[in-house]
């Protein structure tokens, strides 16, 4: 939480500022065929840290956040989370993957659930919650995404905007160390971006650990302790937002940013 | 014409049309109830993330699938209650209508691990993953999210196996069950060939009322139950 109050100006960016090691990747590499999508990663994020993956369109970045919660298997390395290195399969990684929040591009709302119902679902199912207690936490939830009065309606009854915050209180709903966004804006028309980025914002400012596949500088530069360039399956920059959006190192972020910022 | 017409009226006096076709009602009810469980079992296997249980699956579904059902049949008959001595009621007729639900079954599961197959096609793969990604592993993912999805966009094509299913029920004759209509059909035409185009436009008729019906409400169901994405 004392993360909460700094500024812009003055982000806690270098690692010692940080709570203890939350997720670590040592040596992951992947292929697609012979497209090697992910080479020797190594990235660690602490607790309460908020990391931005930006980076070209198939640079790797969104299997890098599939792969934290082995929706992606890796070919080579190690990933841990909390100190526990993912499981190959069965209950010992859904116990684990129900520890990580995940909110993707395409939202992924149970089609044929109420909204009330996607959120339930997870506590009572997997969490083993009581309904009624599960019903009144994910209330409380919809409530704080701002779509409590949507709470009995089917998610194709929904805006882009209003499902990927429903999508949101989901993930919350498990209570999760870790959240990872694959993309949470880039399905949504321009005008409901907003609306899930102050969702994401607000989250951040709690304390949560996320880590945001995302090209929103604004909320890197309102939210992120630290941005990860990735480009051609490799992690090529990390720095802080200022830093990375002001004065990059690398002339590959200088090429992306280029293309992106100039309109 | 009046004279043929009251003569013809008297076979049904003689036959017991409705009852014939009462059996392969039957027939089919109980059979529909006992593959689209195991058709649902088979399907499941096929999309499981196990290898042994995905071949073992496609192996009993391609095999089967690729049999006539006559053969199928034939070969409870004469393999496995003639030869194995292996009975399922000591009640001759019930035995022969419980062997004939067991053929019709393990064919026509086949077909519904296809068509539950072809709905689970209509889910996104994103569901799968949202539904791993909360911490559901295989089969609650499959209970909770991924089947509900399938059956309700395989409703069209189970409809279609139910028809199948209803008009293959004519093939009990070879397990003997001689109850059925498509046994009583040929008894009926043998001592009255005089009426057998009348005969077998009854029988042909009494299928098309019983299955345009099932199409009727297929159609319905589909899409009313159709997932809005």
């Amino acid at each position: 939480m004392d993360h909460g109050e700094t500024t812009a100006a003055g982000k806690p960016g270098a690692p010692e500022e940080l709570g203890p090691p939350l997720v670590e990747l040592k040596g992951v590499n992947k292929h697609f065929g012979d497209l090697h999508v992910l080479r020797d990663i190594d990235l660690t994020v602490h607790r309460g840290e908020v990391l931005v993956v930006i980076g070209p369109s198939g640079s790797g970045k969104s299997t890098l956040c599939r792969a934290i919660n082995r929706l992606e298997t890796v070919d080579e390395g190690e990933i841990v989370i909390d100190g526990q290195p993912l499981p190959q399969e069965g209950r010992a990684l859904a116990k684990l993957r129900a520890d990580v929040g995940m909110v993707f591009q395409a939202f992924n709302l149970f089609a044929h659930k109420t909204i009330l119902e996607n959120v339930t679902l997870g506590p009572v199912k997997v969490r083993r919650e009581r309904g009624a207690a599960a019903k009144e936490r994910a209330l409380a939830l919809l409530d704080r995404v701002g779509v409590k009065n949507q709470a009995h309606k089917m998610p194709a009854q929904l805006s882009g905007g209003q499902q990927q915050r429903v999508a949101i209180a989901r993930a919350l709903a498990m209570q999760p160390k870790v959240m990872l966004f694959d993309e949470p804006t880039s399905a949504l028309d321009p005008e409901m971006i907003n609306e899930v980025l102050d969702v994401m914002v607000a989250l951040a400012k709690e304390g949560m650990t996320m880590i945001v596949v995302t090209h929103e500088m604004g909320f890197a530069r309102k939210a992120a302790n630290r941005v990860v360039f990735m480009s051609d399956g490799e992690i090529v920059e990390e720095a802080t937002p200022e830093e990375f959006f002001t004065a990059p190192r690398s002339d590959r972020a200088k090429d992306f940013l280029s293309k992106i910022l100039t309109h | 014409m009046g004279d043929f017409l009251s003569q013809f009226a008297a076979l049904f006096a003689e036959y017991d049309v409705p009852g014939a076709f009462w059996v392969n009602i039957q027939l089919t009810f109980w059979a529909a109830i006992f593959s689209l469980i195991l058709g649902t079992v088979l399907a499941l296997m096929r999309i499981s993330p196990i290898a042994s249980l995905q071949w073992a699956g496609a192996a009993y579904v391609n095999v089967l699938r690729n049999t006539p059902l006559t053969v199928i049949m034939t070969f409870l008959f004469l393999a496995v209650w003639t030869q194995l001595q292996i009975s399922l009621s000591d009640d001759f007729a019930q035995n022969f209508f419980r062997f004939a639900v067991v053929g019709l079954t393990v064919y026509h599961a086949a077909f519904v691990c296809e068509a539950i197959r072809s709905g689970v096609n209509t889910v996104p793969l994103g569901q799968a993953e949202a539904a791993r990604a909360i911490g559901l592993s295989f089969l609650p993912a499959a209970r909770l999210i991924i089947l509900p999805q399938a059956f309700r966009g395989a409703v069209a094509p189970l409809g279609n196996t139910l028809i199948a299913l209803l008009k293959n029920s004519t093939v009990a004759a070879a397990v003997s069950v001689s109850t059925e209509t498509s046994t009583l059909m040929r008894e009926m035409i043998e001592s009255n060939a005089n009426y057998i185009y009348a005969i077998f436009m009854t029988f042909a008729i009494g299928f098309v009322v019983l299955v345009i019906p099932i199409g009727l409400l297929t159609t319905y169901l589909s899409n009313r139950l159709a997932v809005r994405r």
